[in-house]
């Protein structure tokens, strides 16, 4: 494990799901998570039961998904300060997308980071008007676009934000 | 809002903006509030963008309901309970 946090004190990312409609959303959160843990973060999994479910399946023994939390009860605790995470990382593919970051951001006050994917991800993108940094490619089926987006710029991200 | 399904409740819009829910509040409910985006509403957070606009009529609650899988939603349930405890909030 290469860690470039510099600390001892593990971090932790909350990746909030969207619906699981759009294909590529397992495969990209499970390779997010590959590559938060290497760099020394670990990942920490919010959705709904669908979309929980398919990373369960995916990723039996979890060697990559740490612990698992239903959507509702995430952003309750987080708004009751029972719950915080050094990053908050949010999938959106549609409104509802943009909807759950602007609400963690607002909860959190942290820039969170977005990853916008699916058919409408360039308005979607554009609809962003509070403290993002958007990870953007149209993936729905093919997940190597927004693959090769994470590789040029999560470890960038895991430092500065 | 997980408990949604168990109060009375009416649509107004589907698939709905949150400029859209604002607008449709500011036009047609007699009072209006302003909350951020987790305020406490049937004690679950509220989701959405800000500002987030809450609309009262006498008990009448007007709010947007987000769901991961469906969007938007601008409902309308009325809770006496609600409806006083949110009005006792704006006079704090």
């Amino acid at each position: 494990m290469v860690s470039i946090t510099g600390q001892n004190e593990e971090k932790k990312a909350v990746l909030v799901l969207g619906c699981p409609q759009v294909p590529v959303q397992t495969a990209v959160a499970l390779y997010l998570m590959h590559g938060l843990r290497r760099l020394g973060v670990r990942p920490i999994v919010a959705g709904n039961p669908a979309a929980r479910m398919l990373v369960d399946v995916s990723d039996p023994l979890h060697h990559y998904a740490g612990e698992m939390v239903d959507l509702d009860t995430c952003i309750a605790d987080m708004a009751a300060g029972r719950r915080k995470y050094d990053y908050y990382i949010v999938f959106a593919h549609n409104d509802a997308g943009v909807s759950y970051a602007a609400t963690v951001q607002s909860i959190s006050g942290k820039k969170v980071i977005m990853i916008i994917y699916g058919e409408n991800f360039k308005a979607i993108a554009d609809s962003v008007n509070f403290p993002a940094e958007k990870i953007v490619a149209k993936a729905v089926h093919n997940p190597m676009p927004m693959k090769k987006k994470i590789d040029e710029v999560l470890p960038w991200l895991v430092s500065n934000l | 809002m997980a408990c949604i399904e168990s109060l009375k409740y009416e649509i107004i819009l589907r698939n709905a903006t949150f400029s859209e829910c604002r607008e449709y509040i500011r036009k047609n409910c007699r009072e209006h509030v302003t909350v951020d985006p987790g305020f406490a509403l049937f004690e679950k957070p509220v989701i959405g963008v800000p500002p987030i606009l809450l609309g009262l009529d006498g008990d009448s609650i007007t709010f947007p309901y987000t769901k991961p899988c469906y969007g938007t939603f601008l409902l309308r349930t009325e809770n006496p309970e609600e409806a006083a405890r949110i009005r006792s909030l704006l006079k704090k």
